[in-house]
């Protein structure tokens, strides 16, 4: 019975060791961060290199600018899009950088590098109706001073901020009043002439979608949000032609550009590899093939393996750290309270905070999805085997120590055998709380069934969100199935009821 | 009594006591037991009866006094060679769920690395010995009966070939038909073996059919230590005629 139980363990590790990493040491990483517009730059990115001839790989919708950065600075990727507004205001707001040489020297110091801007800029401007504007001869801001004829709507934020409605106003000698509203309401408004003047960022899809005109900055009120790469500085050595690639993309991707793409992912929901594909064919004359898809059953296998992965090392893992513990915590009660306790703590920790606490010891991808999903392994395993053992009747306790067992043979001949009905059940909830919780591990780019989940958010695509979903409750209902046969096979007939 | 009195010590208990916070359940006491002796641990529940078989089993250490074990203190004993030299029945068996009756007897062997044959001789030799069907064997403690279970129980505290078998109440749970046919197997088996047993029972007349000693105790002290007929004929106080009378219609047409 017990040879059971290790032929049952020996599985669960062959089978976790023996999914193989799929990462190429030499291929070129390019991230994204988790919106449309950066997954869609990062994929131009990809494709531009593959038809340079480099090996590369996009993490797709890695996370927010503080770990997509974060994951550059130490190396772990090579490059990703952002904004040097960003940079400016988010990442080294407290240097006060003005000009992009100063930008340039602060990224030098984490050993990072950017390309000169793509050519668009995503910032605060105002649109309107392209025949509204074109009828009342309106293209830049400036036109606007005087036009009291023109309602405008403006969204809460834009309106509330310092540096929004009231800096406007008063840079351009604006005297119009402006009401309040959804930032999703106001592109109706326009539409049905309700309004006349809104506020957008202007590479949004809408503004290709209603076909509206963004107003020229003309004093240059906002600030410039332009779309650059930023990549390791040593990326120049070992992989010059990746960089030269990059560099091609400048100056190239114009703001109508950037919005036709963005319209066509996030409205007419066509796949960021085709959009980025078609927009290179156009550019460079010839057929650029979005490969990416590997249609349907091919995406999920792939994420299948992935996500098992994660899920198989985790559990086994925590086997092997959980199994002693309770063990020790049953044999020594002195120091069981503090093992229950501290796996318990553990386990209050919400499992994103528990995600993100990893990034800075383990970084990003499966290893730190690994340790989390190990972690919160722990309490449901180390419960349940000290439950097991604790339970079994003093009767049966006493008659193995008064036959003389020494106390190794009491654990594995008895002990153990009679916990283990128990023990598999805490194995088993941990299984299935693993395979939920290591969705989770797409933020911070493991991949898994997670992964589509999150682009289905972001595209607000039902289709994509069951496309991750589904698999995964199919998985938990397959490892409790998987288990109820372990468990079957593993009981000894005598404790089979 | 007398038919032993010339065999060594086996057991030797000195001022022995246990105590359990404020509560003492035990002594203390003195007490020796004779090798080849067949003794019964008698009186009413809490007398402290089980206590002191549990600490001549080793299973707890006493709070006072020193117990010797062929003159040695137990104290001083390696436990594991210590146990395996005892057999050790309890009320409910305590054979072990995930282990066929087989399997429960032979567990200590197989530790030990006995031979296969060995082993399988022994089995078949002890199924005899208690009146076990050898079909039954194969099967686990659940499918057994009461009384086929106190039997495989038996086997396991007899496998190794103990000097002493240890018994706590162990026909107490059982239906008073089968009862009474274990008794009369317990003392062909006693008398086969000639091994040192001691009793722990609530039951005069089981005691009295099953040992030639009786140690009578209340409120974990010693009140008498005879044969049958002194307790019945010479009691030491009032307690022990009152614990006698308390079961005189039953030995009415039995040991009386």
């Amino acid at each position: 019975m017990m040879a059971r139980l290790m032929i049952a363990c020996a599985w669960l590790f062959l089978t976790a060791a023996a999914a193989p990493p799929k990462t190429d040491d030499r291929a070129v990483v390019i991230a994204s961060k988790a919106f449309t517009e950066s997954v869609i730059v990062s994929e131009l990115a990809r494709l531009s290199l593959r038809e340079a001839g480099q090996q590369v790989v996009h993490r797709q919708a890695l996370g927010g600018t503080r770990i997509v950065f974060g994951a550059l600075k130490r190396g772990e990727i090579d490059a990703y899009p952002d904004y040097t507004g960003t940079l400016r205001f988010e990442i080294y707001a407290a240097a006060k950088a003005t000009d992009p040489a100063a930008l340039e020297r602060l990224l030098a110091q984490n050993g990072i590098a950017m390309t000169n801007p793509l050519g668009f800029n995503n910032s605060y401007g105002l649109a309107m109706q392209a025949d509204v504007a074109k009828a009342k001869n309106i293209t830049r801001i400036s036109d606007l001073v005087g036009r009291m004829d023109l309602r405008f709507g403006l969204s809460n934020e834009f309106l509330d901020r310092g540096d929004g409605w009231p800096a406007l106003k008063a840079a351009y000698g604006l005297a119009q009043k402006a009401d309040g509203l959804q930032h999703d309401l106001s592109y109706r408004g326009l539409a049905d002439g309700r309004l006349e003047v809104i506020d957008v960022y202007t590479t949004d899809a809408e503004i290709a979608f209603y076909d509206l005109k963004v107003l020229e900055d003309d004093r240059g009120f906002f600030p410039a949000y332009e779309a650059v790469f930023l990549y390791r500085a040593d990326l120049a050595q070992s992989h010059p032609q990746a960089v030269e690639a990059l560099q091609s993309l400048a100056g190239r991707i114009l703001a109508q550009h950037m919005r036709q793409m963005n319209k066509r992912v996030k409205i007419d929901r066509q796949p960021e590899t085709a959009v980025a594909a078609d927009f290179l064919s156009k550019e460079t004359g010839q057929t650029v093939v979005g490969e990416g898809n590997a249609g349907l059953l091919g995406r999920i296998w792939q994420r299948s393996v992935e996500h098992m992965r994660l899920v198989a090392l985790s559990l086994t893992m925590a086997l092997v750290l959980a199994v002693p513990l309770a063990i020790v915590a049953f044999r020594k009660p002195h120091l069981g309270g503090a093992i229950l306790g501290f796996v318990g703590i553990l386990q209050t920790v919400p499992a994103l905070a528990l995600f993100v606490f990893m990034i800075p010891l383990l970084g990003i991808g499966a290893a730190p999805t690994i340790a989390a999903l190990f972690l919160y392994s722990l309490l449901p395993i180390v419960r349940n085997g000290h439950a097991g053992l604790a339970g079994i009747p003093a009767d049966l306790q006493e008659s193995a120590q008064a036959l003389g067992l020494p106390p190794m043979a009491r654990l594995w001949r008895i002990e153990l055998p009679l916990a283990l009905p128990t023990l598999l059940a805490g194995i088993k909830t941990a299984a299935v709380i693993n395979v939920g919780a290591a969705t989770l591990g797409a933020l911070i780019g493991a991949g898994g069934y997670g992964q589509p989940i999150l682009t289905g958010i972001r595209l607000d695509d039902m289709g994509l969100i069951l496309e991750g979903a589904v698999p995964a409750a199919l998985l938990a209902l397959l490892v409790t199935g998987l288990f109820d046969l372990v468990e079957r096979w593993l009981t000894p007939r005598g404790l089979r009821l | 009594m007398s038919a032993t009195t010339h065999m060594p010590l086996l057991f030797s208990l000195h001022g022995v006591g246990q105590i359990y916070g404020a509560h003492r359940a035990l002594g203390p006491l003195d007490l020796e037991i004779r090798a080849g002796e067949q003794l019964a641990l008698i009186g009413p529940s809490g007398c402290g009866k089980s206590t002191l078989i549990r600490l001549l089993a080793g299973l707890v250490t006493p709070s006072e006094g020193t117990i010797r074990f062929h003159g040695k203190a137990l104290s001083d004993l390696d436990m594991g060679p210590y146990r395996q030299n005892l057999g050790y029945v309890i009320q409910n068996g305590g054979l072990f769920p995930h282990l066929t009756a087989a399997r429960n007897v032979t567990l200590m062997a197989r530790q030990l690395g006995w031979s296969k044959a060995r082993i399988q001789d022994r089995l078949v030799e002890l199924a005899r010995l208690v009146h076990l069907g050898e079909d039954r064997l194969a099967q686990y403690p659940a499918d057994l009966s009461g009384g086929q279970r106190q039997r495989v129980s038996l086997m396991r505290a007899l496998m190794l070939e103990p000097e002493v078998l240890l018994l706590d109440e162990p026909l107490g749970a059982l239906d008073p038909m089968i009862r009474y046919q274990l008794q009369t197997d317990l003392r062909d088996i006693f008398q086969t073996l000639g091994l040192t047993v001691i009793l722990v029972t609530h039951d005069l007349a089981e005691a009295a059919f099953l040992s030639k000693r009786i140690v009578l105790l209340r409120e974990g002290q010693l009140v008498q230590d005879g044969g049958f007929k002194d307790l019945v004929d010479h009691p030491a106080d009032p307690f022990v005629s009152a614990f006698v009378k308390a079961q005189r219609g039953v030995l009415a047409g039995g040991a009386l």
